[in-house]
């Protein structure tokens, strides 16, 4: 755990860069969170997926698998990675200041 | 009145918790087990059909004669439930009331998900040994085959026993060198996972293993196409992995039926449940055990067997109106093939990740290294499971709740132990 300041304020990240508290997390943060995983404009449909990422995460307590995220969203695979070129299961949790994905054993 | 329970599933899960409810519960209360055919595969058989160690006969029986005398049996597909109006509408046109209903109709494989799969798969080009036709197939294919590279590509994860694409390449190394024809073949595990295995201790000694019996592994390959006329793998982020055969784990998700039964399961088609109580999230009155749930345990035949003895407890409870107090562990437990007549052995729950030690106690099975007994086990687990896991039969020493003698613990590990038992006793 260490902790980095976005949009003025610090918060608490994992190992990975992962918010630890997703209260922490504000929309003006996103920006900045989006530029160090490479993406540089944050367009209309990647705050949708970052708006959904948050929402299942409040459901469910863990970010949705990228199959998962798809079939809900609507938006498809390919398109999601269009969005998030290095993985948007990671990716969207990371600028949604969820934690990491909790993935599948 | 007489109480019903109908169990939607006459696999592993389903027939084993049918056997144990009517040891438990007498003839006081009506179980009924839903399937849509009356094969019941020993699904751990398949991965040993594609090296001509299993025959598809040999490892199917009747689902129906698993079960113990005045469990009933249906056969018929189903339509959907209908979660509020607690019954079960079947296929056959036959509609099925219930007080407890469980879920337990595992995972379904879908190759149709994937851009190309189906195709490359109806061109021989690519197969799988998830079930029987594909496993007899790769057989012929396999016999057919002097050189060349194989890709043994798992699509996208949660699937069904996590291990066995591993226990595959190992089974494919041994088979090619038995053949003398292993310095002609080339092997890829390519896998979405960023490891061997999900839990790191085991990862490791599992990518070990791969190394040293000249397996490339491929790592965070999220499959977007099959390309069967290219021999190609493509993933989503746009790397590519050449094959000349390729050995496929299609993508899984729950039956088509949840997808039709409003409430009843997730995006994926798996039902979401209490991970500790096993009680589902769409109504107090359904249950669900094995492949079927959305948990964090594994996909795996040990998952259900141990799930069985809680969801049992529970379900007796729930009908005596009583609070569910049986509690799932995450308790898995797996032999992973390793060629050469030799096995791995792995035990591990929610909070444990497989360690080395011995299983289930200080004098029993290496844990997380080879031996020949491991081997020996796996061979002899397919009469336990047909004799005692199916019938619900009790086991000393193979219980729900995960052993912690004889296993290697981490010192920080058992700090944490020490302070939630603590917190507990408080």
């Amino acid at each position: 755990m260490s902790t980095k300041v976005y949009a003025g304020t610090e918060v608490t990240v994992d190992d990975d860069g992962f918010f630890a508290d997703p209260h922490q997390w504000r929309a003006e943060m996103a920006p900045q969170l989006a530029r160090e995983s490479g993406i540089d404009t944050l367009t209309a449909q990647h705050w949708q997926v970052v708006k959904f990422m948050r929402h299942e995460y409040t459901e469910k307590g863990t970010g949705p698998s990228v199959r998962a995220l798809s079939k809900t969203s609507g938006v498809s695979i390919k398109e999601l990675y269009q969005l998030f070129p290095k993985g948007p299961a990671k990716l969207a949790a990371k600028i949604a200041g969820i934690p990491k994905p909790r993935g599948c054993i | 009145m007489m109480q019903r329970v109908v169990i939607l599933g006459g696999g592993t899960a389903g027939t084993l918790t049918a056997n144990r409810l009517r040891r438990e519960l007498g003839g006081q209360t009506a179980i009924t087990v839903v399937d849509r055919d009356d094969d019941h595969w020993y699904q751990p058989g398949l991965l040993f059909v594609p090296f001509s160690r299993a025959r598809p006969r040999g490892i199917v029986r009747s689902r129906a004669r698993q079960l113990r005398p005045g469990i009933g049996y249906h056969q018929s597909a189903v339509d959907h439930v209908d979660v509020a109006g607690r019954r079960v509408h079947l296929r056959s046109g036959a509609s099925l009331p219930f007080e407890v209903l469980v879920v337990a109709t595992g995972a379904a494989l879908l190759p149709g998900e994937t851009e190309g799969l189906a195709e490359a798969m109806a061109r021989g080009k690519a197969f799988t040994f998830y079930e029987p036709a594909g496993a007899a197939a790769l057989r012929d294919a396999l016999a057919g085959l002097d050189g060349g590279r194989i890709a043994i590509n798992v699509v996208d994860m949660p699937i069904k026993c996590p291990v066995a694409p591993i226990e595959f390449a190992f089974l494919a190394d041994w088979y090619f060198r038995k053949r003398g024809i292993r310095d002609r073949v080339e092997l890829a595990l390519v896998t979405p996972l960023d490891g061997a295995f999900t839990r790191p201790i085991a990862s490791r000694e599992l990518g070990g293993l791969l190394d040293r019996k000249g397996i490339q592994l491929v790592t965070e390959f999220s499959t977007g196409e099959v390309d069967g006329n290219g021999g190609r793998l493509v993933s989503f982020d746009g790397r590519e992995v050449g094959f000349d055969l390729a050995v496929v784990v299609p993508a899984h998700g729950g039956q088509a039926y949840v997808g039709r039964s409003p409430g009843l399961g997730d995006a994926l088609g798996f039902v979401p449940a209490d991970e500790r109580t096993l009680q589902s999230k769409a109504s107090p009155d359904i249950f669900v055990i094995g492949d079927a749930a959305d948990l964090r345990a594994s996909k795996a035949g040990s998952v259900a067997h141990f799930e069985g003895e809680v969801l049992a407890r529970n379900i007796r409870g729930f009908l005596a109106g009583q609070p569910l107090t049986a509690s799932y562990d995450g308790h898995a437990n797996c032999f992973i093939e390793t060629g050469f007549g030799k096995a791995l052995l792995i035990d591990f729950n929610y909070d444990t990740e497989p360690l080395a030690g011995r299983f289930p106690g200080r004098a029993g099975l290496p844990l997380l290294t080879e031996s020949r007994l491991n081997h020996l086990g796996k061979l002899a687990f397919q009469q336990f499971y047909w004799h005692v896991l199916l019938p619900g039969r009790d086991v000393p020493g193979l219980t729900a709740a995960m052993p912690r003698a004889g296993k290697h613990l981490p010192a920080a590990e058992d700090a944490g132990i020490l302070l939630t038992g603590s917190r507990r006793d408080e």
